[in-house]
């Protein structure tokens, strides 16, 4: 958790599709309307997330800054 | 052609786009070519003669095809060279006016390698989700900038995704700023627009041989060759014409037009055969017009982009299995990071496929590489532990 009360998934690191798998695969763990932030360098990943979340009827919270200067993506589980 | 991996199986090139293989037509031109056509074209001797009226013919033909005048074409020794000297060129006749050059966010690499070359400012022209320009955000941009822009540069089509700019709207928008058309994707499958004042193609890409370019300034445009030259006459290009390649491209050209209405009526078939197969698939995303309407979008070329997957190895299990195809992905570009035109549409970059058909894609083509799309998918997904 950080400090908004959302789960934090660290893809630091983790080159496409990597970053998606990892959020696809920990999504599903949290229950319906939590948030989940995705920590991630890789660059597809800005316009991958909110892809995947269009595609997989998700919705995708927008983007921010980690403390490290590492863009987040946060996503809250629709279904 | 033959599987390298399995000679027995025949494989399937769905990489047009890319490159097309020779048009039959070319390879009759350019060996009748090669025994003519090796004298310099400004000799005023009967070999020279005889190269210059290859060239001549070469150049009535092509701007026959592009319906402009003959003294507006000239050949470079690549679709590349065509853009930079044509955007080049056209922002130099234009520096009394401005430096900035405005440019669609989908341009080839091409266009933008030259604005980088050319080191001064430049405004990218956002685009919606389908790629095209939004004219709006354009006439803003164009109106927030404090200089005057000095030339624009929009593709006719794009060669990732197909979709085909408005460019006599975008012209207009534009106002008094010239355009550069890069037309290199959809030369020999569509018909030129109004609208612009200099042009680029690339012969390859239609079935001619690779390096001959075709850059095309309308008489009045004011373009200045950015580039050194040497003593030749010939303006606008420098080095000796590969006559023989020319000519090649331009009967290429002309045979391309000839079979172009059979031809785009086969693609949008093999498309929409394409789209449908693909809607059976899940956690895929079309990035190509689903509904493209006639003119509105490449004929022959369908791209989508699939979760869960690296595009390298997609393209390396569809290889495998007997099927040449490109992708925009990041896992299949050098520099790791995905495709600017995937990235500026907002649509899903990984696992990244185009699939361009040639004159000579047949439907059970279309069939077996749905069925081998299938299967690669499945491969690659089932070790994710996902439940999909």
């Amino acid at each position: 958790m950080n400090d908004t009360g959302a789960v934090e998934l660290d893809c630091r690191g983790l080159r496409c599709p990597l970053p998606v798998i990892e959020l696809a695969r920990r999504l599903p763990d949290l229950p319906l309307g939590a948030m989940i932030v995705v920590v991630a360098d890789d660059r597809a990943a800005r316009v991958d997330i909110p892809a995947w979340c269009r595609m997989r009827g998700q919705e995708y919270a927008g983007e921010s800054i980690a403390a490290d200067g590492t863009p987040t993506y946060a996503v809250r589980r629709l279904s | 052609m033959t599987n390298l991996a399995d000679p027995s199986r025949a494989w399937v090139y769905l990489d047009s786009a890319s490159g097309q293989p020779l048009h039959p037509s070319a390879r009759d031109a350019i060996l009748s070519a090669l025994d003519q056509g090796y004298a310099d074209p400004r000799r005023l001797h009967d070999s020279g003669r005889r190269a210059r009226l290859l060239l001549d013919n070469a150049r009535a033909a092509v701007a026959q095809c592009l319906d402009v005048r003959p003294d507006e074409v000239s050949f470079t020794s690549s679709g590349t060279d065509a853009v930079h000297r044509g955007l080049l060129g056209l922002r130099r006749g234009r520096l009394r006016v401005g430096t900035t050059i405005a440019h669609s966010a989908v341009e080839h690499s091409a266009v933008l390698e030259a604005i980088r070359w050319a080191d001064v400012r430049s405004i990218g022209f956002a685009v919606d989700r389908a790629g095209l320009v939004d004219l709006a955000a354009a006439q803003a941009a164009l109106a927030a900038e404090t200089e005057p822009v000095a030339v624009a540069a929009v593709q006719l089509a794009n060669p990732e995704v197909g979709c085909v700019q408005p460019i006599e709207a975008i012209a207009d928008a534009l106002g008094n700023v010239p355009l550069f058309m890069d037309a290199a994707a959809a030369t020999g499958t569509l018909p030129w627009p109004g609208g612009w004042q200099v042009a680029a193609a690339s012969a390859h890409k239609w079935g001619g041989p690779a390096g001959v370019g075709v850059l095309v300034v309308r008489k009045g445009a004011r373009w200045r060759d950015p580039f050194p030259a040497d003593d030749r006459a010939e303006p606008r290009v420098s080095g000796f014409e590969n006559v023989p390649s020319v000519l090649g491209a331009a009967a290429a050209l002309q045979a391309v037009q000839a079979e172009h209405s059979e031809l785009s009526r086969r693609h949008t078939q093999l498309s929409a055969q394409l789209r449908d197969e693909l809607a059976s698939i899940p956690d895929l995303e079309l990035v190509s017009s689903a509904r493209p309407e006639p003119g509105s979008a490449l004929p022959g070329l369908v791209a989508f982009s699939c979760l869960y997957v690296d595009g390298e190895a997609l393209v390396g299990g569809l290889d495998r299995r007997g099927f040449g195809v490109a992708s925009g992905s990041a896992c299949t570009s050098s520099a790791l990071s995905p495709s600017h035109v995937l990235e500026a549409m907002g649509v899903l970059t990984q696992g990244n496929l185009r699939v361009s058909f040639g004159r000579d894609t047949q439907p059970d083509d279309v069939a077996r590489f749905a069925r081998a799309l299938r299967e690669v998918l499945d491969e690659l997904r089932s070790g994710l532990g996902l439940d999909l």
